[in-house]
């Protein structure tokens, strides 16, 4: 055997090379902002009531006390946008941020790409709590009871999941969906029990509302789910940094000064909230959390600062065009969000799991 | 001079088995101590306890005259950089901004501003500016070693401990690692090292702590501590020290065709002016 010497390939431009992401991250944040202000603009003309997105924008501009661009031309067409359309666009932005950003953290913490409220069945279990406070017609926190009730549901969900998943900082596969499983279907069988314990109204309402709709959103409802994502976005962001240490791992991330403890449970808790705020109104909305963060990572890197206000704006975007599909794809008819994005989702999901499995090398 | 790392009776057991016993051990500024032992020894548990990690069941563990876990953590993590065995990071967060995370304690502190020289230094050090755009999951488990090397580095904590740094390494890197390790203990920091290879522990330790089943066999200058016959009894192995021809650098050797009862050893055809012999020794379990 003969020994041939060439000299080792030579580097280029190293340091630089993380300058690609950079200009990427930049372009992202553009392109996902223009794409959501259009969105909007469109899903809020579009409906039964046609007005053009020139006259959304005029309409809105005039509320903000700039007297510019046109008013909407049919007589009820302000009153359509302002108390049907606005609140159901302002509430797919808020529950979708609240979805991917929930999404986007849980795999943080849990070290783990497949990671997500619905898989795991965090919004099972807020679905328990928001389903027991319509069967009781409780009103304790006055509108804030739903919300807070499946708030409750879906931090015993994630406590739960957080303490059986995990071993060693990590969560296989598996142990994972094999989790979210067990979680979810406890959680099918509490909800399906007080949908039998419900009268026909109830029943009607939850019937609806489980498969996920944006469909009679109104103000109240955006005053109660604002401030929570608004609450659990904030801790998102302000965790971002120590999110990337622990992808080094437990160890590590202490070493670096991070309080690994108190930084699982503030995210878990900071995930309970986003689900909460999503789950309570629109019911259980799947698979934003997995997809959206996903395409971030793929298009600028898993760095959270970036990942998290990315998946943000990316599911507000995502759930409005969603939206938009489900009240127009058919005529006259409202369709359920929560069946087309698990139409859209679960396939990508089946994709995600064999792309997973073969870079872990296999299940175990 | 007092001693910036100090551990005293620590005992840890998981369970009914004990992995540390009673060990003492001072590191002072400006020396590189070498831990080696066998597999199972407690040579990476007594770094973990070194680093903070699991808590001794008996004993104390001081950094600069205070308990290690009454420090913040953050406070720590500013004087003291560890690089664990195995390097895994979940997502597929670039060489660079895993070296970059080191600089993680420095936010919001006026050293922040140097947080580039620091990491390319680090990089260049660790011989992985080459590296910098590659994702960390695709790297090879030698490249991951010097990337985890070079992050340890960029926190520029002046007490260092690593974990079989020079485990996946190829000779180059192993005396490249070990060089930049000696010239951190040299600028001041105190470096502890858990070895395999005792001929690298030889040659760059400043001291030597052989563990055995827990407990501290042997802790000396290289010199006074790897002799053949400490290390055929801890290995459990026959084991030949040999110094290289010309030099006083000692060389470490297991004695390959030497079973129990082969009494004349086929000996390497190595010049040994001052080999220590190693009589077959008994194996005695303490």
């Amino acid at each position: 055997m003969s020994v041939v010497e060439s000299a080792p390939p030579q580097a280029d431009t190293p340091l630089a090379a993380g300058g690609g992401r950079r200009t990427r991250q930049v372009a992202l944040f553009v392109v996902l902002t223009l794409a959501l202000v259009a969105l909007a603009l469109v899903a809020a003309g579009t409906g039964q009531l046609h007005v053009p997105p020139a006259e959304v924008l005029g309409s809105v501009l005039h509320r903000v006390g700039l007297d510019v661009g046109p008013l909407p031309a049919h007589q009820h067409g302000e009153s359509a946008l302002w108390s049907i359309r606005f609140p159901r666009v302002v509430m797919a932005m808020l529950v979708g941020a609240a979805l991917a950003t929930g999404g986007a953290v849980m795999q943080g913490v849990f070290g783990n790409p497949l990671a997500e409220p619905g898989i795991v069945g965090v919004s099972s279990g807020a679905a328990v709590g928001a389903c027991l406070v319509m069967v009781t017609g409780w009103a304790f926190a006055g509108s804030w009871t739903v919300a807070l009730v499946a708030f409750v549901g879906g931090l015993v969900a994630t406590l739960l999941v957080y303490a059986t998943a995990r071993e060693g900082g990590r969560t296989e596969v598996v142990t994972l969906v094999l989790t979210g499983v067990a979680v979810n279907a406890v959680g099918g069988a509490a909800v399906a029990f007080l949908t039998f314990l419900a009268d026909s109204q109830s029943r009607d309402q939850i019937v609806f509302w489980q498969l996920g709709s944006l469909n009679g959103t109104r103000w109240a409802y955006v005053a109660v789910v604002a401030p929570l994502v608004a609450l659990g976005l904030v801790i998102a962001l302000v965790l971002a940094r120590r999110l990337d240490l622990l992808a080094l791992g437990e160890r590590p991330a202490r070493h670096l000064g991070v309080d690994v403890e108190r930084l699982r449970l503030t995210v878990v808790v900071a995930v309970a909230v986003l689900t909460a705020a999503a789950v309570a109104f629109c019911g259980v909305i799947g698979f934003v959390g997995l997809v959206v963060p996903h395409l971030v990572r793929m298009v600028v890197g898993p760095g959270h600062a970036v990942l998290v206000p990315a998946s943000a704006l990316g599911g507000a975007t995502l759930l409005v065009g969603a939206d938009l599909v489900a009240r127009t794809a058919v005529p006259y008819a409202d369709l359920p969000i929560g069946m087309l994005t698990a139409l859209v989702g679960g396939p990508f999901f089946f994709w995600l799991i064999r792309r997973t499995r073969r870079a872990a090398g296999g299940w175990a | 001079m007092s001693a910036r790392l100090r551990a005293r009776g620590v005992r840890v057991a998981y369970g009914a088995s004990v992995v540390l016993d009673d060990v003492d051990l001072d590191v002072h500024g400006g020396e590189l101590v070498a831990l080696v032992g066998p597999n199972g020894a407690g040579k990476s548990t007594l770094l973990a306890v070194l680093a903070g990690d699991p808590r001794p069941d008996a004993g104390d563990v001081l950094l600069d005259g205070t308990d290690l876990r009454a420090q913040r953590l953050t406070d720590l993590a500013r004087r003291r950089a560890v690089m664990t065995q195995e390097a895994r990071v979940s997502f597929a967060f670039r060489a660079r901004e895993v070296v970059a995370m080191g600089r993680h304690p420095w936010r919001g502190t006026p050293r922040e501003a140097h947080d580039d020289e620091a990491v390319a230094a680090a990089m260049a050090d660790a011989d992985v500016v080459a590296l910098s755009g590659r994702t960390f999951p695709t790297l090879s488990g030698g490249e991951k070693a010097r990337v985890a090397f070079a992050r340890a580095l960029a926190q520029e904590g002046d007490v260092l401990l690593l974990d079989e740094p020079t485990a996946a390494l190829d000779i180059r890197h192993q005396e490249a690692v070990l060089t930049r390790a000696r010239q951190a203990a040299r600028a001041g920091a105190a470096v502890v090292v858990v070895l395999h290879d005792l001929t690298l522990a030889a040659a760059y330790a400043d001291r030597v702590v052989v563990l055995d089943q827990g407990r501290v066999r042997a802790d000396g200058p290289p010199a006074a501590v790897l002799t053949a016959a400490l290390l055929s009894d801890v290995y459990r192995h026959p084991v030949e020290v040999v110094t290289r021809p010309g030099t006083d650098e000692l060389v470490v050797l297991p004695v390959r065709t030497a079973t129990p009862h082969d009494a004349p050893v086929a000996r390497p055809t190595v010049a040994r002016p001052t080999a220590v012999h190693p009589a077959p020794v008994e194996v005695t379990t303490p």
